[in-house]
């Protein structure tokens, strides 16, 4: 009998209890979050949990919600069961003035990547992370692009009518 | 049954009668046994009819190159079919496709290892402005990094676009002065891009 989500969301709360919640099923995919301070602790027990065993890190990413005051940057992990292969997101928020949230890379080698592109887009400050710096963008960029008070355009450019062009559209 | 072979059997008559092109003579005097001209004329003869490109291709333009280098369109036919990866070689880069910001100090190195004189063609959109990248990681246009002399429009433009482009460039060296890349109009234009 394969893993179900309803497992799943049963196993956390017997570990974690009240620290873990917002649990959903968007498309079928559990989803659920816990306090940033836990996200290792987690992590570390849907590794190990003999029964859950998620091991491979699919995806990391940061999405910014600047209308969210207090969390408005979300830390997405997505991961994967490869023996029953089943896949869930789990979700850490975090205030944008203190973006500190511990890293994953102990525990998936893969994290060490995409901690790095998140740090490079979204100034995610991973703590404990071996190489924290920028990997896709210029190395003399100076702000985090893809955080919603920078405009999608570039500045440099002059010979554009804003008018016409759409450029330097709110966020709201 | 085998498929009957025709080609290299039977010689054909060779038709060569107004097939060849020839380069037109420069301006000058001509007498029984001399013709006199300026040299620049004549450097401006053996440069602009054997530019050796180097083509920097990055995305669909450089698609566009190929087919301009290729059987079809024939860049041969101008003298450029020498296309060369090292730009010490080469008088003519070609950059074609999106430039992204990473990518523009590598624009820049290239051209700083070409010997002079250089040229600078900018084959399409992205790197002649950007074109539909308007976003803060692509380059808007390699102008910002490296002197251009002639920009080909289109998005991507066609093998015949980039030809055209081609002799504007061999324009441009036919009538070149040779003194230009010593003048202080040009040190003026390099030190605008921080070259030397």
């Amino acid at each position: 009998m394969s893993l179900t989500n309803e497992q799943i969301q049963n196993r956390l709360i017997e570990k974690f209890g009240e620290q873990v919640y917002a649990f959903s099923e968007p498309y079928g995919m559990l989803t659920f979050e816990a306090p940033k301070d836990l996200n290792l602790k987690v992590l570390q027990f849907l590794f190990d949990d003999e029964t859950l065993r998620f091991r491979f890190l699919t995806d990391l990413q940061a999405v910014h919600y600047p209308t969210d005051k207090g969390r408005e940057l979300a830390v997405v992990y997505h991961l994967h069961n490869l023996v029953d292969n089943v896949r869930i997101r789990f979700k850490v928020f975090t205030d944008i003035n203190t973006p500190d949230v511990f890293t994953a890379t102990q525990l998936y080698a893969t994290a060490n990547w995409m901690e790095r592109e998140t740090y490079d887009f979204f100034g995610v400050n991973f703590v404990g992370h071996p190489n924290l710096k920028r990997i896709l963008n210029v190395d003399e960029m100076d702000y985090f692009p893809m955080r919603k008070e920078f405009p999608l355009e570039d500045q440099t450019r002059i010979d554009k009518d804003d008018e016409m062009f759409g450029r330097g559209g709110s966020i709201n | 049954m085998s498929r009957p072979v025709q080609f290299n059997i039977t010689p054909k008559p060779t038709d060569h009668k107004g097939h060849i092109s020839m380069v037109g003579m420069p301006e000058g005097h001509m007498g029984e046994g001399f013709f006199a001209t300026k040299l620049s004329e004549v450097v401006g003869l053996a440069r602009k009819n054997s530019i050796w490109p180097l083509p920097f291709a990055t995305s669909c333009c450089g698609i566009e190159f190929m087919a301009t280098a290729a059987a079809h369109y024939d860049l041969g036919r101008f003298g450029s079919e020498r296309m060369a990866f090292t730009p010490r070689q080469c008088d003519l880069m070609m950059v074609m496709g999106t430039i992204s910001k990473k990518m523009g100090p590598v624009v820049k190195q290239v051209y700083l290892q070409m010997a002079e004189p250089r040229w600078v063609m900018a084959v399409g959109a992205c790197a002649s402005s950007g074109g539909i990248f308007d976003t803060y990681s692509v380059l808007q246009g390699i102008d910002q990094v490296v002197p251009v002399d002639v920009y080909v429009p289109g998005c991507p433009p066609r093998p015949e676009a980039i030809l055209d482009g081609l002799m504007r460039i061999q324009d441009l060296v036919g009538q070149e002065s040779l003194r230009r890349r010593n003048s202080e109009h040009y040190q003026k234009l390099l030190d605008s891009y921080g070259i030397q």
